[in-house]
């Protein structure tokens, strides 16, 4: 058997299938792995090898009893820690919620259970996902695979690590802003954000309830479609739910046909702003779809130029709301006010609000705090969703004429630790190419599409689709993902430096 | 604390027209909470009822409760409303620990129901109260506070707090000014508090049981001074917790403010508190720009929008309007106007309504409510409602009655010992030995020795005067401690002596 | 349209900072005093925006009426409820002193 650690999960799941390995040699090499990389890399802020390894043991039994399994099940998984897990710690990447542990499961984790795969625990993140790097998790930094001294995006920079450094085939990513699709550009991994309400908010500790989605994080678009297949569908715990079926995004992958595929480049994400090698990566990947039979044009999206303030509005101002529940009075961790022998309960709260929530939280909770109070609304958070309006409108024009839409996935690439820190504004530019799709509620997948030649590091590329259509995602990721392997004779990751393998 | 100043209600409405708003917040009795499927039962041992979206759990999510949302528009109907085509529920952002996200889900700009009114009457005048709104939304958990001397929130050393209450389904109905005549105001407050809770209580949709908090009503109150026609502070006054209490706090406020007026004082814009046990209001918390509430829609509910056919469709199971059923049961009942004027000054209509239906006359649950019943409520300074007697039970004296078991004195005992929680009317009969004695060897032996202490009355009653019966009836009833059938006790002294 | 943005001093960042109940401490406010201005004048651009006839957009796609039964369903027991809790007594969650109403 080829290294475990290496297969995709959809070679794990033949092979499982097949008898080839077991799920407990599948998730044992992985934790192996994890136990040997994750020292350099940090991508878990919690594994959990005897829960993974006993989900692993039963699948085989049940495999070995003749039951017909799901697909994925014995293959492992990592999850965002900001996915509710009964049993296992969910932190968020917070300290307010150091060693919280759920009482319930998120709708996603009860999928992931059900199908049975092995949770080998719950990756870093950026504190509540604010963030684009992972800088600003409580627990310390995750570290980019290709580059152990740059960042690896963010929020889900531990998801999408993981997945890069082979600790993990699968990873559960949620994406508000561009947290699934902007670590993939940066770490060349796929990750997908599905549409608004596809996937089950149920469980996932909210960032900015209009924005978040959750999504898949793996390394090739079929495996990806496998997982979102997985966890996507109507759940009636969540409002916003889609009752409707999920678009067969398998068989999408499994197509990989953009013969006649009309692809619109969004004029306005790219240019000024957007790194050399990003540029070049992503116009020499345009030239390849339009080789394979692509019809390729360019679209406006004027109102693009104010998605990004829109953003830095809706989604602190929401949280600033959904995060008000952190106060130490249920749960969470209760830091009394120093210098008061008899504080109240709105002291030992504020107290606590402010020991527990690192800086980019508070930073965006005051923020939101002032864009929705009395006299400021209408001008800020009533403009910003207004906003969300014109850039519908604009989107449904450009899906009017073409299939799906393109641009680079982020600006950069990588960045070293602590570049952009102390330039919060800089750090928001990050996900300019990735919000609009959170703030109008469409699909995006990212995937990795070379190596920028300035700094030999991954850029990724963002196909968006119309709402409820992200099977089209699929058929042209998975399209340019053939094209460009069989350019480089094998995948991206192939091509990163190997890791330094603790002892 | 210095002391209030307050000026006579009479003397303070001849300087002053009172401005009045009415807030009254109605329990829903519907099985689950507004957004979770806890049961939305009152009375459970502490944290029984929460789940991670009652407790605000990292993660958890909202999902309305389909029969709250009817409950809202058939209430709004009632009440007389518009309902909304499209509404949205929207965040009411403040800290609070019995409040476990730290926002209220309540409903802001768009409420369900909107544009009502109700008709009251007081003294035989009818007054229209314009309803602005009606809206959905949640409740908070329960703080027990701990330590300090009080027992009241100020002095605890700490609190405890139980979230079974958190998120049972609210409708908050909100009045558009009020303004009557000044004398009036505190009787059209308490009339339409009444009012809203007999009209709400036919609908089925709640207990609104003030006692027990399904009903809650907030007094605003504002004075302008007469002739002017600039609105003055308000102050809200909670914790008003019977229809009585309803009227006691208008006046009272009535008297404060203008005592606050008179001295050229400024009247606080502040929550205030109505103290039963002494009828007034004390000092909660003044309210400031701090109360920025910073709403906004609720991101993670969808919009209501309910289909006409739907608001037409719950139109039709409304009940009959107060008004006609009132006049039905005045003709049913055979009760004069007076009566009937008394009736629902009383509080009693529902409770006369079920009393008859629980098989006694009119006659009979008219006499018990508006007389037993309304004086005790009056000595005790409690609604009528709240006495602790039901409908069935004062039916089941009136039957115990009408059996010749006991007498209305005797009744009156029954009461005292229901009222008591000493059990069924039949178990107090017979735990206080309360049965009338119709055993003719007892009352003959207490006849015989009647009629030898008074021969006299015995000789008239012979000689067919049977008027004369009255004193030795009275002597055996007394030597029986009133526990005699009087009519039976009649009966065997005119066999006896004729 | 709306009002032109305003600055933002470090008084209206205590404030802010009331409402949101974080006890922010001095440096903290000064540094937010100072870095929250150009995020501000950023963000304020929404302003030039959109006139009056665009409608806000509270959810991304248009649902309405999401509704559940009225049916129980099973919940937490007491003990997985105040298992997290910082403090508990007597079943229930224990917090310190409240001193505000509502």
């Amino acid at each position: 058997m080829a290294d475990l650690v290496k297969l995709s999960a959809d070679d794990l799941s033949r092979a499982l299938s097949a008898g080839d390995a077991s799920s407990v040699e599948v998730t044992q090499a992985h934790i192996d792995r994890i136990a040997a990389v994750d020292g350099a890399i940090h991508a878990f802020l919690h594994v959990d090898a005897e829960g993974a390894l006993a989900t692993a043991a039963d699948i085989d039994k049940r495999r070995g009893s003749g039951e017909k399994l799901h697909a994925l099940a014995g293959v492992p998984i990592a999850v965002k820690d900001i996915v509710a897990t009964i049993g296992l710690p969910t932190t968020c990447g917070s300290a307010i919620l150091d060693g919280w542990i759920p009482p319930y499961d998120a709708t996603i984790t009860q999928r992931i259970k059900a199908a049975g795969l092995p949770i080998l625990g719950k990756t870093n993140m950026d504190e509540f996902a604010m963030g684009s790097s992972t800088e600003h998790s409580a627990y310390g930094p995750t570290h980019n695979p290709w580059d152990t001294t740059r960042i690896p995006g963010g929020s889900g920079g531990g998801s999408a690590a993981a997945v890069a450094a082979f600790e993990a085939p699968l990873a559960i990513g949620t994406d508000t802003g561009g947290s699934i699709r902007q670590p993939g550009a940066l770490t060349g991994t796929v990750g997908v954000k599905p549409t608004y309400g596809g996937v089950s908010r149920y469980g996932l500790v909210a960032l900015a309830s209009s924005l978040d989605q959750a999504g898949p994080v793996t390394r090739s678009v079929l495996d990806a479609a496998l997982l979102h297949e997985l966890i996507a569908g109507h759940d009636p715990m969540d409002s916003t739910s889609i009752d409707e079926p999920t678009p067969d995004v398998v068989a999408a992958a499994r197509r990989a046909d953009v013969t006649g595929l009309k692809i619109g480049i969004i004029k306005e994400l790219g240019g000024d702003g957007f790194q050399a090698g990003v540029s070049a990566r992503f116009d020499e990947a345009v030239a390849l779809l339009t080789s394979a039979g692509a019809e390729v044009v360019e679209v406006s999206l004027p109102s693009l130029e104010y998605a990004l303030a829109a953003y830095y509005l809706v989604m602190p101002s929401e949280a600033s709301s959904n995060l008000a529940r952190f106060d130490a009075m249920r749960y969470g961790v209760r830091v009394p006010p120093a210098g008061s022998d008899d504080p109240s309960a709105e002291q030992v709260m504020a107290s606590s609000r402010d020991a527990g929530f690192g800086d980019e939280v508070k930073r965006r909770i005051i923020l939101g705090t002032y864009a929705l109070s009395s006299g400021y609304y209408d001008a800020y958070y009533g403009s910003a969703q207004k906003v969300r309006t014109l850039l519908g409108r604009d989107f449904a024009a450009a899906f009017a004429n073409v299939d799906v839409l393109v641009s680079p996935t982020s600006p950069t690439t990588a960045f070293p630790l602590g570049d952009k820190l102390d330039d919060p504004l800089s750090m928001y530019l990050q996900d300019v190419a990735t919000i609009p799709a959170n703030l109008v509620g469409i699909p995006g997948l990212s995937l990795p599409i070379g190596l920028a030649d300035e700094d030999n590091l991954p850029v990724g590329l963002q196909f968006l689709a119309p709402a409820k259509a992200d099977d089209r995602l699929y058929n042209a990721g998975a399209a340019l993902e053939a094209l460009l392997e069989a350019k480089w004779g094998g995948s991206l990751l192939a091509q990163a430096p190997e890791l330094e393998v603790a002892q | 604390m210095t002391a209030e100043t307050l000026v006579p209600f009479d003397e303070a409405l001849t300087r002053y027209d009172p401005v009045m708003g009415l807030e009254i917040h109605i329990e829903l009795n519907t099985a689950t909470k507004m957004f979770c499927g806890c049961p939305a039962e009152f009375g459970a041992e502490p944290n029984t009822h929460t789940c991670p979206v009652c407790l605000a759990l990292p993660g958890a999510l909202p999902v309305v409760n389909a029969k709250a949302v009817e409950s809202a528009i058939r209430m709004g109907l009632a009440l007389n409303c518009e309902i909304a085509e499209w509404c949205r529920f929207a965040r009411k952002n403040y800290f609070y620990p019995d409040m476990p996200k730290n926002f209220q889900t309540s409903q802001y700009d768009e409420p369900i129901a909107f544009d009502g009114h109700v008709d009251v009457e007081v003294d035989g005048e009818t007054y229209r109260i314009e309803i602005e709104r009606a809206h959905m939304e949640e409740d908070t958990g329960k703080a027990l506070h701990v330590g300090g001397s009080t027992g009241r929130i100020h002095g605890a050393d700490f609190s405890l707090v139980d979230y079974n209450r958190a998120g049972i389904p609210l409708i908050e109905i909100v009045t558009r000014t009020i303004e009557v005549p000044p004398e009036k105001a505190p009787a059209v407050a308490r009339a339409y508090v009444s009012y809203v809770r007999d009209l709400i209580g036919g609908l089925g949709v709640s207990d609104v049981r003030m006692d027990q908090g399904s009903l809650r009503a907030d007094v605003n109150l504002s004075l302008k001074p007469k002739g002017s026609t600039t609105l003055g502070t308000r102050s809200e006054t909670k914790n008003v917790n019977s229809f009585r209490s309803v009227e006691r706090a208008v006046r009272y406020e009535i008297s404060r403010h203008a005592g606050i007026l008179d001295a050229g004082g400024k009247v606080l814009q502040e929550t205030r508190h109505f103290q039963e046990d002494t009828g007034t209001t004390s000092s909660g918390r003044e309210k400031s720009d701090a109360d920025d509430y910073r709403y906004f829609p609720e991101p993670d509910l969808a919009p209501v929008s309910p289909s006409r056919e739907w608001v037409e469709e719950l139109r039709k199971t409304l009940p009959e309007p107060p008004a006609v059923r009132r006049a039905r049961l005045q003709a049913d009942w055979g009760f004069s106007d007076l009566d009937m004027r008394d009736t629902i000054g009383a509080g009693a209509l529902d409770l006369i309504a079920e009393t008859v239906a629980a098989g006694t006359t009119p006659q009979a649950a008219k006499k018990w409510w508006l007389g037993e019943m309304a004086r005790r409520a009056n000595e005790t300074g409690v609604d009528i409602e709240a006495l602790g007697i039901s409908p069935q039970q004062v039916a089941d004296i009136q039957k115990l009655i009408d059996a010749g078991r006991i007498n209305d004195k005797l009744a009156r005992q029954v009461f005292d010992g229901v009222i008591a929680g000493e059990g069924t009317p039949e178990e107090v009969v017979v735990a206080r030995k309360l049965e009338v004695v119709s055993d003719d060897g007892a009352l003959g032996a207490a006849v015989d020795r009647a009629i030898e202490a008074d021969p006299d009355a015995a000789q008239k009653i012979r000689d067919g005067k049977q008027a004369a019966a009255g004193a030795l009836i009275g002597a055996v009833m007394k030597e029986m401690r009133g526990q005699a059938d009087a009519g039976r006790v009649r009966e065997l002294i005119i066999e006896k002596l004729s | 349209m709306s009002e032109p943005v305003k600055g933002i001093s470090r008084a209206d960042v205590a404030h802010l900072a009331g409402l949101a109940r974080i006890d922010l401490s001095d440096a903290e406010l000064d540094h937010l005093a100072s870095e929250l201005p150009a995020i501000l004048e950023h963000v304020a651009a929404v302003q030039q925006a959109a006139g009056d006839d665009v409608e806000a957009m509270s959810h991304p796609l248009p649902v309405n009426n999401v509704f559940r039964e009225d049916v129980e369903v099973p919940c937490l027991t007491p003990e997985q409820a105040l298992a997290m809790a910082p403090a508990s007594d007597q079943q229930r969650f224990l917090v310190p002193k409240i001193l505000g109403e509502e």
